[in-house]
Protein backbone atom coordinates (compact mmCIF):
# COMPACT_ATOMS: atom_id res chain seq x y z
CA UNK A 1 0.00 0.00 0.00
CA UNK A 2 1.41 3.38 -1.17
CA UNK A 3 -0.17 4.82 2.11
CA UNK A 4 1.87 2.51 4.39
CA UNK A 5 5.27 2.69 2.96
CA UNK A 6 5.27 6.99 3.41
CA UNK A 7 4.45 6.33 6.60
CA UNK A 8 6.98 4.62 7.35
CA UNK A 9 8.84 7.34 6.37
CA UNK A 10 11.93 8.35 8.64
CA UNK A 11 12.37 11.62 7.10
CA UNK A 12 8.58 12.25 7.34
CA UNK A 13 9.11 11.40 10.81
CA UNK A 14 12.20 13.33 11.91
CA UNK A 15 10.09 16.57 10.36
CA UNK A 16 6.64 15.44 12.41
CA UNK A 17 8.88 14.68 15.58
CA UNK A 18 10.06 18.47 14.98
CA UNK A 19 7.00 20.22 14.09
CA UNK A 20 4.71 18.52 16.74
CA UNK A 21 6.35 16.77 19.69
CA UNK A 22 7.26 20.36 20.86
CA UNK A 23 3.28 20.80 21.98
CA UNK A 24 3.26 17.50 23.77
CA UNK A 25 2.56 19.12 27.20
CA UNK A 26 0.07 21.63 25.23
CA UNK A 27 -2.01 18.36 23.82
CA UNK A 28 -1.78 17.07 27.16
CA UNK A 29 -3.02 20.01 29.27
CA UNK A 30 -5.98 20.54 26.86
CA UNK A 31 -7.15 16.93 26.88
CA UNK A 32 -6.36 16.95 30.61
CA UNK A 33 -9.11 19.71 31.13
CA UNK A 34 -11.33 18.52 28.07
CA UNK A 35 -11.63 14.63 29.81
CA UNK A 36 -10.72 15.65 33.52
CA UNK A 37 -8.77 12.57 33.55
CA UNK A 38 -5.27 11.70 33.73
CA UNK A 39 -5.06 7.79 32.13
CA UNK A 40 -8.14 9.27 29.35
CA UNK A 41 -6.10 11.95 28.93
CA UNK A 42 -3.30 10.33 28.15
CA UNK A 43 -4.89 7.76 25.82
CA UNK A 44 -6.33 10.65 23.71
CA UNK A 45 -3.15 12.32 23.02
CA UNK A 46 -1.93 8.83 22.44
CA UNK A 47 -4.06 8.51 19.59
CA UNK A 48 -4.02 12.63 18.73
CA UNK A 49 -0.41 12.07 17.58
CA UNK A 50 -1.07 8.64 15.35
CA UNK A 51 -3.70 10.47 14.19
CA UNK A 52 -1.68 13.47 13.38
CA UNK A 53 1.16 11.67 11.67
CA UNK A 54 -1.04 9.39 9.47
CA UNK A 55 -2.49 13.02 8.21
CA UNK A 56 0.73 14.96 8.58
CA UNK A 57 1.52 14.82 4.28
CA UNK A 58 -1.86 16.95 4.16
CA UNK A 59 -0.90 19.32 6.76
CA UNK A 60 0.05 22.72 5.20
CA UNK A 61 -0.13 24.75 8.42
CA UNK A 62 -0.70 27.56 8.92
CA UNK A 63 0.43 26.95 13.00
CA UNK A 64 0.89 23.27 13.95
CA UNK A 65 -0.85 23.94 17.65
CA UNK A 66 -4.57 24.72 16.46
CA UNK A 67 -4.00 21.84 13.98
CA UNK A 68 -3.11 19.30 16.46
CA UNK A 69 -5.75 20.63 18.82
CA UNK A 70 -8.19 20.10 16.28
CA UNK A 71 -7.34 16.59 15.58
CA UNK A 72 -7.20 16.29 20.14
CA UNK A 73 -10.59 18.20 20.41
CA UNK A 74 -12.27 14.96 17.68
CA UNK A 75 -10.58 12.21 19.98
CA UNK A 76 -12.02 13.91 23.12
CA UNK A 77 -15.76 14.13 21.58
CA UNK A 78 -15.33 10.22 20.87
CA UNK A 79 -14.56 9.56 24.57
CA UNK A 80 -17.53 11.78 25.81
CA UNK A 81 -19.50 10.15 22.95
CA UNK A 82 -18.32 6.62 24.58
CA UNK A 83 -18.68 7.61 28.00
CA UNK A 84 -22.15 8.66 27.14
CA UNK A 85 -22.99 5.48 26.37
CA UNK A 86 -20.85 3.82 29.35
CA UNK A 87 -22.89 3.16 32.59
CA UNK A 88 -21.18 6.02 34.20
CA UNK A 89 -22.18 8.69 32.03
CA UNK A 90 -20.68 11.54 32.45
CA UNK A 91 -20.83 15.67 31.04
CA UNK A 92 -21.34 15.72 27.28
CA UNK A 93 -20.89 18.31 24.67
CA UNK A 94 -24.08 19.62 24.57
CA UNK A 95 -25.62 20.76 20.86
CA UNK A 96 -26.27 24.37 21.24
CA UNK A 97 -25.77 24.79 24.62
CA UNK A 98 -24.66 27.93 24.34
CA UNK A 99 -27.74 29.29 22.46
CA UNK A 100 -28.94 30.22 25.82
CA UNK A 101 -28.98 34.15 26.42
CA UNK A 102 -25.61 34.96 27.20
CA UNK A 103 -26.45 36.08 30.84
CA UNK A 104 -29.52 36.31 32.11
CA UNK A 105 -29.56 38.01 35.40
CA UNK A 106 -26.67 41.19 35.76
CA UNK A 107 -23.42 39.51 37.36
CA UNK A 108 -23.28 40.53 41.58
CA UNK A 109 -22.04 43.68 41.98
CA UNK A 110 -17.76 43.83 41.33
CA UNK A 111 -16.12 43.63 44.41
CA UNK A 112 -14.64 46.78 46.02
CA UNK A 113 -11.48 44.62 47.62
CA UNK A 114 -8.92 42.72 45.34
CA UNK A 115 -9.52 39.40 44.17
CA UNK A 116 -7.52 36.67 45.87
CA UNK A 117 -4.99 34.78 44.38
CA UNK A 118 -5.12 30.99 44.83
CA UNK A 119 -2.81 28.28 44.25
CA UNK A 120 -1.94 26.42 41.08
CA UNK A 121 -4.13 23.70 42.53
CA UNK A 122 -7.31 25.60 43.33
CA UNK A 123 -7.27 27.81 40.00
CA UNK A 124 -6.98 24.43 37.64
CA UNK A 125 -10.04 22.97 40.32
CA UNK A 126 -11.86 26.12 39.01
CA UNK A 127 -10.99 25.83 35.37
CA UNK A 128 -12.18 22.03 35.09
CA UNK A 129 -15.39 22.94 36.70
CA UNK A 130 -16.50 24.78 34.28
CA UNK A 131 -18.93 23.42 32.11
CA UNK A 132 -18.41 22.29 28.54
CA UNK A 133 -18.09 24.60 25.80
CA UNK A 134 -17.10 27.09 27.72
CA UNK A 135 -14.53 25.04 29.29
CA UNK A 136 -13.17 24.04 25.89
CA UNK A 137 -13.01 27.89 25.03
CA UNK A 138 -11.57 29.16 28.34
CA UNK A 139 -9.00 26.96 28.13
CA UNK A 140 -7.90 27.31 24.41
CA UNK A 141 -7.98 30.84 25.04
CA UNK A 142 -6.08 32.09 28.52
CA UNK A 143 -4.09 28.66 28.49
CA UNK A 144 -3.27 27.82 25.60
CA UNK A 145 -3.19 31.93 24.30
CA UNK A 146 -4.83 31.11 21.09
CA UNK A 147 -6.66 33.70 18.69
CA UNK A 148 -10.29 33.60 18.16
CA UNK A 149 -9.26 33.19 14.74
CA UNK A 150 -7.54 29.65 15.67
CA UNK A 151 -10.73 28.63 18.30
CA UNK A 152 -12.86 28.94 15.92
CA UNK A 153 -11.09 26.71 13.67
CA UNK A 154 -10.27 24.28 16.67
CA UNK A 155 -14.05 23.89 17.82
CA UNK A 156 -15.01 24.22 14.20
CA UNK A 157 -17.79 27.75 15.25
CA UNK A 158 -18.11 30.97 13.78
CA UNK A 159 -15.93 33.77 16.11
CA UNK A 160 -19.08 35.43 17.10
CA UNK A 161 -19.61 32.23 19.20
CA UNK A 162 -15.84 31.67 20.50
CA UNK A 163 -17.34 35.24 21.79
CA UNK A 164 -19.98 34.82 23.52
CA UNK A 165 -18.81 31.14 24.72
CA UNK A 166 -15.53 32.82 26.09
CA UNK A 167 -17.83 35.88 27.58
CA UNK A 168 -19.96 33.31 29.30
CA UNK A 169 -16.95 31.05 30.33
CA UNK A 170 -15.11 34.59 32.15
CA UNK A 171 -18.31 35.10 33.81
CA UNK A 172 -18.98 31.48 35.16
CA UNK A 173 -15.03 31.35 36.35
CA UNK A 174 -15.61 34.98 37.76
CA UNK A 175 -18.73 33.86 40.16
CA UNK A 176 -16.59 30.53 40.99
CA UNK A 177 -13.75 32.84 41.79
CA UNK A 178 -15.60 34.43 44.16
CA UNK A 179 -17.45 32.20 45.79
CA UNK A 180 -14.06 30.22 46.82
CA UNK A 181 -13.27 33.60 47.84
CA UNK A 182 -16.29 33.95 49.80
CA UNK A 183 -15.43 29.71 51.00
CA UNK A 184 -11.61 30.05 52.25
CA UNK A 185 -12.59 33.72 54.08
CA UNK B 1 -23.47 50.94 23.81
CA UNK B 2 -25.16 49.53 26.76
CA UNK B 3 -24.19 47.10 29.47
CA UNK B 4 -24.98 44.00 27.41
CA UNK B 5 -23.36 44.50 24.73
CA UNK B 6 -20.00 45.97 26.69
CA UNK B 7 -20.13 42.52 28.76
CA UNK B 8 -19.51 41.04 25.75
CA UNK B 9 -17.47 42.93 23.84
CA UNK B 10 -15.21 44.02 26.61
CA UNK B 11 -13.41 40.22 26.67
CA UNK B 12 -12.70 40.87 23.19
CA UNK B 13 -10.91 44.49 24.07
CA UNK B 14 -9.47 42.47 26.94
CA UNK B 15 -8.24 39.86 24.37
CA UNK B 16 -6.80 42.50 22.22
CA UNK B 17 -9.27 41.58 19.15
CA UNK B 18 -11.54 44.34 18.59
CA UNK B 19 -10.93 46.80 15.47
CA UNK B 20 -10.19 50.31 16.59
CA UNK B 21 -13.94 51.23 15.79
CA UNK B 22 -15.33 49.05 18.55
CA UNK B 23 -12.81 49.02 21.16
CA UNK B 24 -13.39 53.32 21.05
CA UNK B 25 -17.48 52.37 21.90
CA UNK B 26 -16.62 50.10 24.27
CA UNK B 27 -14.04 52.40 25.76
CA UNK B 28 -16.15 54.71 26.41
CA UNK B 29 -18.92 52.83 27.30
CA UNK B 30 -16.51 51.65 30.11
CA UNK B 31 -15.50 55.29 31.42
CA UNK B 32 -19.48 56.17 31.97
CA UNK B 33 -20.48 53.11 33.37
CA UNK B 34 -18.68 52.13 36.99
CA UNK B 35 -20.01 48.84 36.67
CA UNK B 36 -18.45 48.04 33.44
CA UNK B 37 -15.32 49.33 34.30
CA UNK B 38 -15.10 47.43 37.52
CA UNK B 39 -16.24 44.19 36.12
CA UNK B 40 -13.17 44.48 33.46
CA UNK B 41 -10.89 45.32 35.94
CA UNK B 42 -11.94 42.13 37.42
CA UNK B 43 -11.45 39.87 34.80
CA UNK B 44 -8.13 41.72 33.69
CA UNK B 45 -7.02 40.61 37.33
CA UNK B 46 -8.75 36.90 37.43
CA UNK B 47 -6.45 36.61 33.80
CA UNK B 48 -3.49 37.61 35.34
CA UNK B 49 -3.53 35.53 38.25
CA UNK B 50 -4.31 32.41 35.51
CA UNK B 51 -1.43 33.73 33.94
CA UNK B 52 1.13 33.40 37.06
CA UNK B 53 -0.17 30.18 38.16
CA UNK B 54 0.92 26.74 37.47
CA UNK B 55 -2.42 25.73 35.37
CA UNK B 56 -0.55 23.63 32.73
CA UNK B 57 0.03 19.74 33.05
CA UNK B 58 3.29 18.31 32.08
CA UNK B 59 2.70 15.01 29.89
CA UNK B 60 4.00 12.09 31.62
CA UNK B 61 7.39 10.29 30.71
CA UNK B 62 5.71 7.03 29.66
CA UNK B 63 3.51 9.18 27.35
CA UNK B 64 6.05 10.55 25.48
CA UNK B 65 7.87 6.94 24.96
CA UNK B 66 4.73 5.79 23.14
CA UNK B 67 4.58 8.23 21.07
CA UNK B 68 7.93 8.04 20.04
CA UNK B 69 7.81 4.32 20.00
CA UNK B 70 4.70 4.85 17.22
CA UNK B 71 7.01 6.67 15.07
CA UNK B 72 9.51 5.23 12.43
CA UNK B 73 12.67 5.44 14.52
CA UNK B 74 14.79 8.30 13.45
CA UNK B 75 18.32 5.66 13.79
CA UNK B 76 16.60 4.04 10.48
CA UNK B 77 17.40 6.28 7.93
CA UNK B 78 17.31 4.01 5.39
CA UNK B 79 17.12 6.83 2.40
CA UNK B 80 20.57 7.77 2.78
CA UNK B 81 21.84 4.35 4.09
CA UNK B 82 20.90 2.21 1.14
CA UNK B 83 21.76 4.91 -1.22
CA UNK B 84 25.63 4.63 0.05
CA UNK B 85 25.15 0.68 0.57
CA UNK B 86 24.71 0.15 -2.84
CA UNK B 87 27.27 2.62 -3.54
CA UNK B 88 29.28 0.11 -1.37
CA UNK B 89 28.61 -3.19 -3.56
CA UNK B 90 30.91 -1.87 -6.16
CA UNK B 91 34.10 -3.21 -5.34
CA UNK B 92 36.04 -3.57 -1.85
CA UNK B 93 37.84 -0.59 -2.45
CA UNK B 94 34.88 1.67 -2.86
CA UNK B 95 33.17 -0.58 0.20
CA UNK B 96 35.72 0.79 2.20
CA UNK B 97 35.80 4.36 1.18
CA UNK B 98 31.89 3.81 1.66
CA UNK B 99 32.19 2.73 5.08
CA UNK B 100 34.16 5.75 6.51
CA UNK B 101 31.81 7.73 4.72
CA UNK B 102 28.91 6.37 6.10
CA UNK B 103 29.97 6.82 9.52
CA UNK B 104 31.11 10.49 8.80
CA UNK B 105 27.82 11.60 6.82
CA UNK B 106 25.82 9.94 9.36
CA UNK B 107 27.86 11.03 12.59
CA UNK B 108 27.39 14.89 11.30
CA UNK B 109 23.68 14.54 10.64
CA UNK B 110 22.94 12.55 14.01
CA UNK B 111 25.34 14.97 16.03
CA UNK B 112 23.15 18.16 14.54
CA UNK B 113 19.91 16.57 14.88
CA UNK B 114 20.76 15.00 18.40
CA UNK B 115 21.91 18.93 19.49
CA UNK B 116 18.56 20.15 18.32
CA UNK B 117 17.39 18.20 20.56
CA UNK B 118 19.01 18.86 23.19
CA UNK B 119 18.47 22.69 22.93
CA UNK B 120 14.89 21.48 22.26
CA UNK B 121 14.47 19.58 25.86
CA UNK B 122 16.51 22.29 27.28
CA UNK B 123 13.81 25.13 26.37
CA UNK B 124 10.99 22.69 27.19
CA UNK B 125 12.65 22.51 30.58
CA UNK B 126 12.49 26.14 31.23
CA UNK B 127 8.80 26.62 31.13
CA UNK B 128 7.02 26.91 34.41
CA UNK B 129 7.20 23.47 36.82
CA UNK B 130 9.08 21.57 33.71
CA UNK B 131 12.82 22.27 35.22
CA UNK B 132 13.46 19.48 37.95
CA UNK B 133 11.45 16.23 38.75
CA UNK B 134 14.12 15.91 41.92
CA UNK B 135 14.62 18.45 43.89
CA UNK B 136 17.77 18.35 45.76
CA UNK B 137 20.93 20.48 45.97
CA UNK B 138 22.55 16.92 47.21
CA UNK B 139 24.51 15.19 45.49
CA UNK B 140 23.78 11.99 47.58
CA UNK B 141 19.91 12.60 46.89
CA UNK B 142 19.99 13.12 43.19
CA UNK B 143 21.90 10.60 41.87
CA UNK B 144 20.51 7.56 43.78
CA UNK B 145 17.16 9.33 42.29
CA UNK B 146 18.12 8.25 38.48
CA UNK B 147 18.58 4.69 39.73
CA UNK B 148 16.31 2.36 38.40
CA UNK B 149 15.06 5.06 35.90
CA UNK B 150 17.65 4.98 33.48
CA UNK B 151 20.11 2.66 32.24
CA UNK B 152 23.13 4.97 32.91
CA UNK B 153 23.74 6.17 36.24
CA UNK B 154 24.57 9.84 35.42
CA UNK B 155 27.85 11.64 37.45
CA UNK B 156 26.14 13.61 39.72
CA UNK B 157 28.36 16.37 40.85
CA UNK B 158 28.60 19.47 43.63
CA UNK B 159 30.13 22.13 41.74
CA UNK B 160 28.77 24.65 44.57
CA UNK B 161 32.02 25.99 45.32
CA UNK B 162 33.30 26.56 42.07
CA UNK B 163 30.37 28.58 41.45
CA UNK B 164 27.54 26.09 39.98
CA UNK B 165 24.92 25.20 42.61
CA UNK B 166 23.41 21.77 41.82
CA UNK B 167 19.53 22.19 41.88
CA UNK B 168 18.38 18.58 41.00
CA UNK B 169 18.03 16.00 38.25
CA UNK B 170 15.26 15.28 35.91
CA UNK B 171 14.09 12.44 33.24
CA UNK B 172 14.22 13.77 29.53
CA UNK B 173 13.49 12.32 26.34
CA UNK B 174 16.65 13.06 23.32
CA UNK B 175 16.75 10.98 20.07
CA UNK B 176 13.71 9.03 20.68
CA UNK B 177 15.76 7.92 24.28
CA UNK B 178 15.42 9.05 27.99
CA UNK B 179 18.31 10.86 28.90
CA UNK B 180 19.16 11.60 32.14
CA UNK B 181 19.55 16.18 32.74
CA UNK B 182 21.52 17.03 35.87
CA UNK B 183 20.71 20.54 36.33
CA UNK B 184 22.51 23.50 37.87
CA UNK B 185 22.39 27.36 37.87
CA UNK B 186 24.43 30.24 37.70
CA UNK B 187 23.21 33.40 38.86
CA UNK B 188 19.70 33.47 36.70
CA UNK B 189 21.25 31.03 34.39
CA UNK B 190 20.00 27.61 33.82
CA UNK B 191 22.49 24.94 32.80
CA UNK B 192 21.21 21.44 31.77
CA UNK B 193 23.51 18.92 31.70
CA UNK B 194 22.46 16.00 29.72
CA UNK B 195 23.85 12.46 30.12
CA UNK B 196 23.51 9.96 27.89
CA UNK B 197 25.64 6.26 27.40
CA UNK B 198 27.62 5.85 24.34
CA UNK B 199 28.84 2.55 22.65
CA UNK B 200 32.23 4.23 22.01
CA UNK B 201 34.37 4.63 25.39
CA UNK B 202 36.99 7.12 23.24
CA UNK B 203 37.15 10.02 25.31
CA UNK B 204 36.14 12.82 22.87
CA UNK B 205 37.33 16.46 24.04
CA UNK B 206 35.24 19.40 24.45
CA UNK B 207 33.19 20.96 21.37
CA UNK B 208 31.13 24.65 21.80
CA UNK B 209 28.61 25.18 19.30
CA UNK B 210 25.89 27.68 19.20
CA UNK B 211 22.61 27.00 18.20
CA UNK B 212 19.16 29.45 18.60
CA UNK B 213 20.97 31.20 20.95
CA UNK B 214 22.27 28.72 23.27
CA UNK B 215 25.94 27.41 23.90
CA UNK B 216 26.21 23.58 23.79
CA UNK B 217 29.26 22.06 25.53
CA UNK B 218 29.42 18.52 24.10
CA UNK B 219 32.26 15.98 25.29
CA UNK B 220 32.88 12.02 25.97
CA UNK B 221 33.93 10.47 28.37
CA UNK B 222 34.40 6.84 29.43
CA UNK B 223 31.20 5.62 27.62
CA UNK B 224 29.13 8.40 28.38
CA UNK B 225 28.21 11.49 26.14
CA UNK B 226 27.89 14.91 28.06
CA UNK B 227 25.74 18.04 26.41
CA UNK B 228 25.89 20.93 28.39
CA UNK B 229 23.20 23.33 27.32
CA UNK B 230 22.44 27.04 28.63
CA UNK B 231 22.20 30.32 27.86
CA UNK B 232 25.41 31.53 29.86
CA UNK B 233 27.96 32.78 27.53
CA UNK B 234 30.74 30.79 25.72
CA UNK B 235 33.05 31.52 27.96
CA UNK B 236 31.37 30.68 31.60
CA UNK B 237 29.85 27.35 29.89
CA UNK B 238 33.32 26.28 29.17
CA UNK B 239 34.03 26.94 33.01
CA UNK B 240 31.11 24.73 34.08
CA UNK B 241 32.91 22.17 31.80
CA UNK B 242 35.67 22.13 32.56
CA UNK B 243 35.39 22.40 36.19
CA UNK B 244 32.97 19.42 35.86
CA UNK B 245 35.73 17.37 33.83
CA UNK B 246 38.51 17.95 36.49
CA UNK B 247 35.99 17.10 39.53
CA UNK B 248 35.13 13.74 37.79
CA UNK B 249 38.71 12.95 37.07
CA UNK B 250 39.12 14.14 40.83
CA UNK B 251 37.00 11.81 41.71
CA UNK B 252 38.33 8.67 40.03
CA UNK B 253 41.85 9.70 41.27
CA UNK B 254 40.38 10.05 44.79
Amino acid sequence: MVVKASQDDPEKARRFREAALPYLDDAYTLARYLLRDAADAEDAVQECYLRAFKHFDSYRGPAMKPWLFAILRNVCRAEYARRKTAPTAVEELPEGGDQTPLWNEAPETPEKQLLRRFDGDTVRKLVAALAEPFRETFVLREIQNLSYREIADVAAVPVGTVMSRLARARAMLRSAWLAEQEQVK
Amino acid sequence: MNCEEAEVLVHALIDGELDAGHAREVEAHIEGCAHCAALMKEYQEIRQAIAESDVRYKAPLELRRKIEKSLPQPQAAPTRRSVLRGFAMGSAVSAMAATGLVAIVLRNDDEQRVENEVVSAHLRSLQAGHLIDVVSTDQHTVKPWFNGKLDVSPPVIDLTAQGFTLIGGRLDYVNAREIGAVVYKRRQHVINLFVAQTASTERKSAKISTLQGFNIRRWSDRGLNYWAVSDLGADELTEFGDKFESAMHANKEG
